[in-house]
């Protein structure tokens, strides 16, 4: 008995009213978004509205076993929890269902389960049990290495689905390893990785080589500012270069020139390496691997738009890059949405009475385009307040990760706070046309019982472990 | 432990804070800045349908409906809304062939992708039900009802004219118009135009994304009403001129007859004309075509654009001038030696006064009356004295357009003393160089619809009102004001009780015998109008009865002769149909009826 009035009185109730209010919020306008005036009693199972009302009193009686449950639970089994759920991810590609092209349920009798949503604490909790026990360090390689391996699994199970919203958000997780101590260097290669991205899908993949390369070895003179060693060096490139492409014109015939170029630069490689070696030169070896990074970046992102990627999936990227405009195509739902919210005004059209809604004009409007709802019937006030709200609970969110003493919470906690933030952020950006669409929801006003379970997990074991701050987990 | 990296929760706030702020300020540009959206959602959901208001009825003037409305369905297409379509079905249910849907479509798509344009025009009432079943699989098409003319019987088809779609000039120029509308050509149809076509109404209807409707917008009050055009009381006895029809046919001329005391045009004919119903619906434009290449010039509306020299039927007038400018008097007696100088006349008594004058026509009388106007030394000059002489005229209604309800009456031709300086010289001319226009020939051009009106001013003794086709307006019986200001003519009805008297007796035993009827006193006059186009066009005008004058009326027969032959026993059989409702003379009737003089 003592136990439980600790966590009654230790919980953060200021995270449990914004869910609670978000929960209930989100219930309204998934009513607005799924309306029909032949059917609007409040429990009508056979309407998504009915069936979100019975996801919200499970996912508050999941909350309440989660408080329930010791918060050395999580502590010791989660690496058997992460374990469990990677192997549904992976039971999923085999055994799953089939929805919109993508592998990504289980169903039971008329349940359908999304394994994905759950994985998500999953991975916060190895992550954060990782990380715990190597504590302060996360300088070092062999420590980042085994906590990206962590993160990259479950994007990787989940893209193979293929569910490429759902991927994308684990790399969020990276935002925690940062708060650790990870090196901003890699942050900077991950915002290196997004530029080139959108220039390898606009400038051809040889020239913005070329442009890599003439980039590294302006660096280059930049770090050394030696002219004589630099021309050298330059010299050493161009040579083999040459020659290899005269091998490969008169001899070889298919290395194509891209490749040329690529075994060209390693070629050099071992003659830079003896210098790098001698001189203990870190800023040429890190422009080196940075340029032969960058290089295998912009090929395989090449590779992978091209072949890999499905056709909707490319044409959803051009459209968000602006290289086609086609408002009765693929962007369709982008420009309804953006509409629909742009209707609304400054105080929006009043509840249910938004037309874009109400008509259906917006494809899976009460789930990832719910915010359409709130902005076409609730207007820009609406909207402010929607976005305050979560502006406010990742705030707390992170107050409350700081207030951690062990390692294990606070990493937890700022898993919370990246994926939350990721899937509101990208929601959002994509239904008012700044972000690509990418298919998430939108956390806890989103139609659907795994989201919104997976959401209620991940959020009250954190809560769990910021009401026993003050004990000890080990 | 020390966190060595507890700054970071700086880096990720302001991550998450200038995210948030970046989500905010893109929502308030589109949701507060920018207006765009709302009426991009507008068109989304919103469907404007047209109401078309019935066009207004139109009566003769004892109340017998002349022309009404039917039902017929347009079928109209938003080019955004249409989904693929199953177009073997499609074309099946339509009756049409695969390259005009493909070429319909086109077009509509090239007038606008969101806004409706009609598809296929006035389809049938079977097509219709036929159609109406399977729309629901065709989105984007939907049938838009309308109007069309009907008629009582085919007759009055030049009062009347025509209704026909608008074409791009007038869309471009009045913003009332779209594409598709209909409006009045000619006639009452197009001198009535604002009246008879009511006020459009528009229903907004909300329709979802398979734009199905789902009601109506702001519980329909935003939606406003047709409102159905003005019923039209036409002057027209329709049996009259029905009548008249039926005795022009088969020849080239015009019937107007007008009630003197009101200037209500009671029949307005002009031969040959065309069946009303020729110009409706989908047959429209190929009758159209049809009528305008008859060589007999159907659509040509005689009564108000033909000018005719007025011959004999010009004498009652100027001798109220020479009355009126004193150079007569009714006593005044001029010989007749079968001519005066170069114009001959016919063998009849000489001298005579002016009522024998009148009575026999006497091209000497009216010469030596019409020099004596001319040479009075009242004046400095004969080319003031002329426009003395040509303002009487135009009092009358000559040489001007009368201001009538018809849109495309012409003015007729009374040339200026101008004129004749420039042909002549100035002051080269005299009365002897014009004399000609004392007998109605010459360069003097009249309409029958002016001719008329002289004949009811003659009727009134020294007044008219400006013809008009259209008694009242509206279930108000409201008027043009123009139609009720008295025209006074400056010449003194005694001076007309003098011509009247001429023109009795021209009837009671001059040259116009054949014109008397049995119980009604008819004064008339004949004339015989020399042409460069062939025969003479055979002329009367006449009035009756002589004392409360009830019709005015003015027949030109083309080509066919002296006025006491044709045109006078059309007149008179006219005359007796309107005040008596029926004819005696059977004879004549029959042999006016048998008249053929376009095969000759």
């Amino acid at each position: 008995m003592k136990r439980s009035i600790n966590i009654w009185t230790g919980i953060d109730k200021i995270s449990i009213v914004l869910f609670l209010l978000m929960i209930v919020m989100g219930w309204f306008n998934i009513y607005a978004a799924v309306y029909n005036e032949e059917r609007s009693g409040l429990l009508d199972l056979s309407q998504r509205y009915g069936k979100q009302f019975i996801w919200i009193i499970a996912s508050l009686i999941l909350a309440v076993f989660v408080v329930i449950i010791d918060n050395r639970f999580y502590f010791f089994f989660s690496w058997f929890i992460y374990g469990a759920l990677m192997l549904l991810l992976i039971l999923v590609l085999i055994f799953g269902n089939e929805i919109n092209g993508a592998k990504s349920w289980f169903e039971f009798g008329g349940l359908t389960l999304q394994p994905s949503e759950f994985a998500k604490f999953g991975t916060a909790l190895a992550l954060a049990g990782y990380l715990n026990t190597k504590r302060q360090n996360m300088t070092r390689l062999k420590v980042i290495i085994p906590a990206s391996a962590i993160i990259i699994l479950p994007a990787l199970l989940t893209a193979l689905q293929p569910d490429m919203g759902s991927s994308i958000v684990y790399f969020a997780l990276f935002m925690v390893l940062f708060r650790e101590g990870m090196s901003p260097y890699i942050f900077v290669s991950g915002l290196l990785m997004v530029i080139l991205f959108f220039l390898t899908l606009l400038i051809n993949n040889l020239y913005l080589t070329f442009a890599l390369i003439a980039i590294a070895f302006l660096l280059v003179w930049f770090a050394i500012r030696k002219w004589k060693l630099w021309f050298i060096g330059a010299g050493i490139f161009i040579f083999i270069a040459v020659t290899m492409y005269m091998l490969d014109r008169y001899a070889f015939k298919s290395i194509g020139n891209e490749l040329v170029i690529f075994i060209s630069l390693i070629l050099s490689g071992v003659a830079y390496a003896y210098y790098i070696y001698s001189k203990k030169a870190a800023a040429v070896l890190i422009i080196y691997l940075f340029l032969i990074g960058s290089i295998l970046f912009v090929n395989s992102v090449d590779y992978t738009f091209n072949n890999i990627l499905k056709p909707h999936q490319r044409e959803r990227v051009n459209i968000m890059l602006g290289f086609k405009s086609d408002p009765h195509g693929t962007g369709y739902n982008v420009n309804q949405s953006i509409i629909s919210i742009g209707s609304g005004g400054l105080t929006g059209k009043g509840y249910l009475q938004g037309t874009q809604t109400k008509f259906k004009f917006v494809p899976a409007q009460s789930t990832d385009f719910i915010f359409c709802t709130v902005g076409e019937e609730w207007g820009f006030t609406g909207s402010l307040v929607v976005i305050s709200m979560y502006l406010f609970l990742l705030l707390r969110l992170i107050f409350l990760a700081e207030r951690q003493r062990s390692v294990f919470s606070r990493v937890y906690g700022y898993s919370v706070v990246s994926i939350l933030f990721t899937h509101f952020f990208i929601n959002i950006g994509m239904v008012i046309g700044i972000v690509p669409v990418i298919g998430i929801p939108l956390p806890f006003f989103s139609y659907g019982g795994s989201s919104l379970w997976g959401f209620t997990i991940l959020l009250f074991i954190f809560l769990r472990l910021d009401a026993s701050r003050t004990e000890y987990l080990v | 432990m020390k966190d060595a990296f507890i700054n970071r929760k700086y880096v990720i706030i302001a991550l998450i804070v200038l995210a948030s702020l970046g989500l905010i300020i893109r929502l308030f540009i589109i949701q507060v800045v920018k207006d765009s959206y709302r009426l991009s959602a507008d068109n989304n959901v919103l469907r404007y349908v047209t109401q078309y208001p019935a066009r207004g009825l139109i009566y003769d003037r004892n109340g017998k409906l002349i022309v009404f409305n039917q039902a017929a369905y347009d079928l109209m297409v938003v080019p955004a809304q249409t989904s693929k379509l199953d177009t073997t079905e499609f074309c099946n249910l339509l009756e049409i062939s695969r390259d005009f849907l493909m070429e319909r479509m086109k077009s509509a798509i090239n007038y606008s992708r969101r806004a409706p344009s009609v598809f296929l025009k006035q389809i049938s009432d079977a097509t219709y039900a036929r159609f109406q079943e399977k729309m629901f699989t065709y989105p984007g098409f939907y049938v838009q009802p309308r109007t069309l003319r009907k008629y009582s019987k085919p007759v009055a088809s030049h009062v009347l004219g025509y209704v026909s779609e608008v074409d791009d000039g007038i869309v471009r120029k009045n913003i009332y118009y779209k594409p598709g509308d209909y409006i009045g050509k000619s006639g009452i149809e197009e001198a009535y135009e604002k009246e008879l076509r009511g006020e459009r109404g528009v229903k907004i209807f909300m329709v979802d994304v398979f734009s199905r409707v789902k009601g109506s917008y702001a519980d329909g009050d935003k939606d406003t009403l047709a409102v159905q055009g003005l019923d039209i009381f036409s002057a027209i006895d329709l049996d009259l001129q029905a009548y008249g029809e039926l005795l022009m046919n088969n020849k080239r001329g015009s019937i107007v007859a007008i009630e003197p005391k009101t200037g209500e045009v009671l029949t307005l004919v002009s031969s040959p004309d065309y069946d009303p119903g020729l110009l409706v619906g989908r047959v429209r434009s190929d009758n159209f075509a049809k009528l305008l290449a008859d060589t007999l010039e159907p659509l040509y509306n005689r009564a108000l654009m033909a000018s005719y020299p007025p011959g004999s039927t010009f004498k009652p007038i100027n001798g109220l001038i020479a009355l009126q400018e004193q150079v007569i008097s009714p006593s005044t007696m001029f010989g007749c030696n079968n001519g005066y100088l170069f114009v001959s006349c016919h063998s009849h008594q000489s001298p005579l006064n002016l009522e024998g004058a009148i009575m026999n026509s006497c091209n000497s009388y009216f010469c030596q009356a019409y020099r004596r106007v001319l040479e009075n030394p009242k004046y400095l000059s004969v080319s003031s004295a002329y426009e003395k002489w040509k303002g009487y005229l135009n009092e009358f209604g000559f040489g001007n357009k009368l201001g009538t309800d018809f849109v495309n009456e012409l003015s007729g031709f009374i040339p200026a003393g101008s004129y004749y300086d420039k042909y002549y010289g100035k002051s080269k001319w005299k009365a002897l160089t014009i004399i000609s226009m004392a007998i109605g020939q010459g360069e003097v051009g009249t309409t029958p619809l002016q001719m008329a009106n002289m004949t009811a001013a003659i009727a009134n003794r020294g007044y008219f009102y400006t013809p008009h086709i259209v008694k009242s307006i509206g279930a108000d019986h409201t008027i043009d004001k123009r139609f009720t200001v008295k025209h006074l003519i400056n010449i003194d009805s005694a001076n007309f009780e003098e011509i009247i008297l001429g023109m009795e007796a021209a009837v009671n035993g001059g040259t116009a015998t054949v014109a008397a009827l049995k119980d009604i006193i008819v004064c008339g006059k004949t004339g015989t109008a020399q042409n460069p186009h062939g025969k003479d066009h055979s002329v009367f005008i006449a009035f009756a009865p002589k004392d409360d004058p009830k019709i005015a009326i003015m027949v030109v027969v083309e080509n066919a002769g002296f006025g006491a032959t044709y045109a006078a026993p059309i007149a008179s059989l006219m005359i007796e149909k309107y005040l008596k409702g029926e004819t005696t003379n059977k004879d004549q009737e029959q042999s006016m009826l048998n008249l053929n003089l376009i095969q000759q």
